[in-house]
């Protein structure tokens, strides 16, 4: 039963993707509109299958579609939060279709792939996947609004008025959006490490720095500061700020990929 | 529909003869009232603004000498005025203040002030009785239209002026244009324009500097803000988030090493440059930095002439919205024409049949409650069948012209007696009306 709310929340996830598509090319307020209000839809019933598979006991932390459907949610939710405190839908362009795919990978109805090192349910392990989670949910937004904000100054500097400025938000607002992003995330991430080191040193009892998971978190984790830091100490934006953002966002996805090789942080087969 | 108009506006007579026109807003409410008092004239109302001035009325029988009147009041000639003034009846009237009301017939097409003063003027003749039923309708149903056109079309929504413009793009790098700071160098009129702008719009402090540092000081006071010397410019200027750039220099003053100063003194936050100096005051080669946007006057024109290009098309949508609306408009006008007299045909048949049932009531005796929802609903059905075929032709009559006689003709088949002045039928007829039934 949560596998078909997923589903619907795929579908009306769809239309935010279409949006996605759509407003690259024109702005239509009454899409976004529909987009947004699909979305909410979508989140109600994506809630209503989390909390289905949570109430069941069938909701297994480190199952890569209950992963996988949990971060399409907390991203959704931080849209949300930014679309109530902007009132721009402009990160969607983004955020809509990575969710899309997070959520159709989830809603896919595959046999569970499990983490065949972590299999404990141990809080510690609830902790490391909502904080990280956070922290990732964070990061795609930021990403998202870097590529927003590159966008917007080269409309701004091209001279051109056209239809597209005025579908995205004042430079400004993207980037105080990427900015409280990332300092947001920043924490999570970092806490969401130091639950996931617990975890790694509870079952080992050492972490392994060499393993490409950790390698590429403790790389992600880096990036991530050195944007926080150039940023707080010097402001960096528009280009360099999105160039150190699709380092993180790359290393993120890395850190995500490592899972079927890493040996302490890895998929079943 | 005796709706009759006559006016005066930018495209039809010069501004010396439309200031001899102007009536004061003090003086409305009295040129109203005259109006309502002159022959022929129902309800009356003016809408006079530094670009028309309009006399709306609903007359007597479509044919008021409204040139007259305009004659008389203001004291001219008809060699004067007659050559400037323009004149709609009924349908095109309407369509006139449609278009009036949207902003179509506006100097600046899609302005948004002429809506507010068409307001006001309905006010102040509505406030002393001289809008009352037929311009009610008119104007309130004005007001929608306009609201129509503004929601459905673009026709308003961008800028046609420098300063306009130059505020609309800081506010596309700044979001809300609160607390920002404004830099004005060389102190000109058109800076000073674009500023002034600026500042409505919620910056918070200005400065400015001038080669000559007195004109600076003068400026300065206008805005409450700071003069700065011309040579502590480089050393302050990056205290601004939207420098306004005219001095009459030769050369650029403002080079991509400025920029990077600016930009590192104030940690990369954006600046906006509108340079409206020529020869240009700043380098294009500034453009080039991250996080500084400059315009130059060219620029800022070539957006006011697209915006104008847009709202011109913007504006052949909002004309099809207001073919629609004043079909519309005088389709229901018609209904509500034949609408007393539908009222009074109901009325009068639901007194005989009650009559009827009180009358044969005795002879039937008691009823059970059956019997009595049974006779109803008979006596009702037999109302009702008779009342569709003339209800139906007088609705449909309404939208053709011969509404009046089939009017009038009910009227005589069933000795009507229709109740209240706006009892539809043409005033010529109200007399021979009134005397009936």
């Amino acid at each position: 039963m949560s596998l078909l709310w997923l589903r619907f929340a795929l579908g009306c996830y769809l239309i935010g993707l279409v949006y996605a598509f759509v407003a690259l090319n024109r702005t239509s307020d009454l899409f976004a509109r529909i987009a947004l209000h699909a979305a909410s839809l979508g989140m109600v019933f994506h809630f209503v299958s989390l909390v289905e598979v949570f109430v069941s006991g069938h909701f297994v932390w480190a199952a890569v579609h209950n992963a996988e459907s949990l971060l399409a949610f907390i991203s959704m939710t931080f849209f949300m939060i930014i679309y109530a405190v902007y009132q721009t839908v402009s990160p969607g362009v983004v955020v809509f279709p990575v969710v899309f795919f997070l959520t159709f990978v989830a809603a896919a109805d595959q046999q569970p792939v499990l983490l065949t090192a972590i299999v404990q349910r141990g809080g510690w392990l609830a902790a490391h996947i909502v904080l990280i989670f956070i922290g990732y949910a964070a990061l795609l937004v930021s990403f998202g609004a870097s590529l927003l904000y590159l966008l917007q100054e080269r409309r701004l500097k091209s001279k051109k008025p056209t239809s597209l400025i005025s579908f995205l938000p004042a430079l400004e607002t993207i980037d105080q959006i990427g900015y409280r992003s990332l300092l947001l995330g920043f924490p999570f991430m970092t806490l969401g490490l130091l639950a996931g080191s617990v975890v790694a040193i509870t079952k080992y009892g050492h972490l392994d720095f060499l393993d490409p998971k950790i390698l590429l978190s403790v790389l992600m984790w880096a990036v991530y500061l050195i944007m926080v830091f150039t940023r707080w100490n010097s402001g960096w934006r528009g280009r360099r700020a999105a160039i150190l953002a699709t380092f993180a966002f790359v290393a993120a996805l890395a850190a995500g990929a490592a899972n079927y090789f890493s040996t302490i942080h890895r998929f079943a087969s | 529909m005796r709706f009759q108009l006559i006016g005066v506006n930018h495209k039809s007579a010069p501004l010396e003869v439309r200031e001899r026109l102007a009536i004061p807003e003090s003086r409305l409410p009295d040129t109203c009232r005259d109006l309502t008092a002159y022959p022929g004239i129902e309800e009356a109302m003016v809408i006079s603004t530094c670009n028309r001035v309009e006399v709306v009325t609903h007359t007597v029988n479509g044919h008021a000498d409204l040139r007259g009147f305009l004659h008389d009041h203001f004291h001219l000639k008809p060699e004067e005025l007659d050559a400037h003034l323009y004149e709609f009846r009924e349908k095109d009237a309407v369509r006139h203040v449609f278009r009036v009301a949207s902003s179509l017939d506006s100097m600046v097409v899609g302005e948004a002030q002429i809506l507010g003063q068409v307001k006001e003027a309905y006010a102040t003749a509505r406030a002393v009785g001289a809008v009352r039923g037929q311009l009610d309708q008119l104007f309130s149903r004005a007001f929608a239209v306009a609201k129509r056109v503004r929601t459905e079309t673009a026709v308003g929504s961008s800028s046609v002026s420098i300063a306009s413009v130059a505020v609309e793009l800081a506010k596309k790098i700044f979001g809300s244009l609160h607390g920002k700071n404004v830099f004005i160098v060389g102190a000109g009129k058109m800076s000073e324009l674009a500023a002034r702008h600026l500042m409505a719009h919620g910056c918070a402090s200005i400065f400015v500097a001038n080669r000559t540092y007195e004109r600076a000081i003068g400026l300065a006071q206008k805005f409450n803000g700071q003069a700065i010397k011309f040579e502590d410019l480089y050393a302050t200027c990056d205290r601004a988030d939207i420098v306004i750039t005219s001095t009459g220099a030769p050369h650029a003053i403002f080079r991509r090493e400025h920029g990077e100063q600016f930009l590192a003194r104030r940690k990369n936050r954006p600046m906006f440059f509108i340079d409206i100096a020529v020869p240009r005051d700043v380098s294009p080669d500034m453009a080039k930095l991250d996080g500084i946007f400059t315009y130059d006057i060219d620029d800022l024109q070539q957006a006011v002439s697209s915006h104008v290009a847009d709202r011109r098309k913007e504006a052949e949508l909002a004309e099809a919205i207001i073919a629609s609306e004043v079909e519309r408009f005088e389709a229901r006008l018609s209904t509500l024409d034949v609408v007393p007299t539908i009222v009074s045909l109901q009325d009068h048949l639901e007194t005989i049949r009650q009559a009827e049932i009180d009358r044969v009531r005795g002879r039937l005796g008691q009823m059970t409650p059956e019997q009595e929802i049974a006779v109803e609903a008979l006596t009702r059905g037999i109302i009702n069948k008779v009342m569709h075929t003339p209800i139906t032709t007088l609705k449909s009559a309404a939208k053709e012209s011969e509404a009046t006689t089939v009017v009038d003709v009910v009227r005589r088949l069933f000795n009507l007696q229709v109740k209240g002045k706006e009892a539809a039928a043409p005033a010529a007829k109200k007399d021979e009306v009134g005397t009936r039934g």
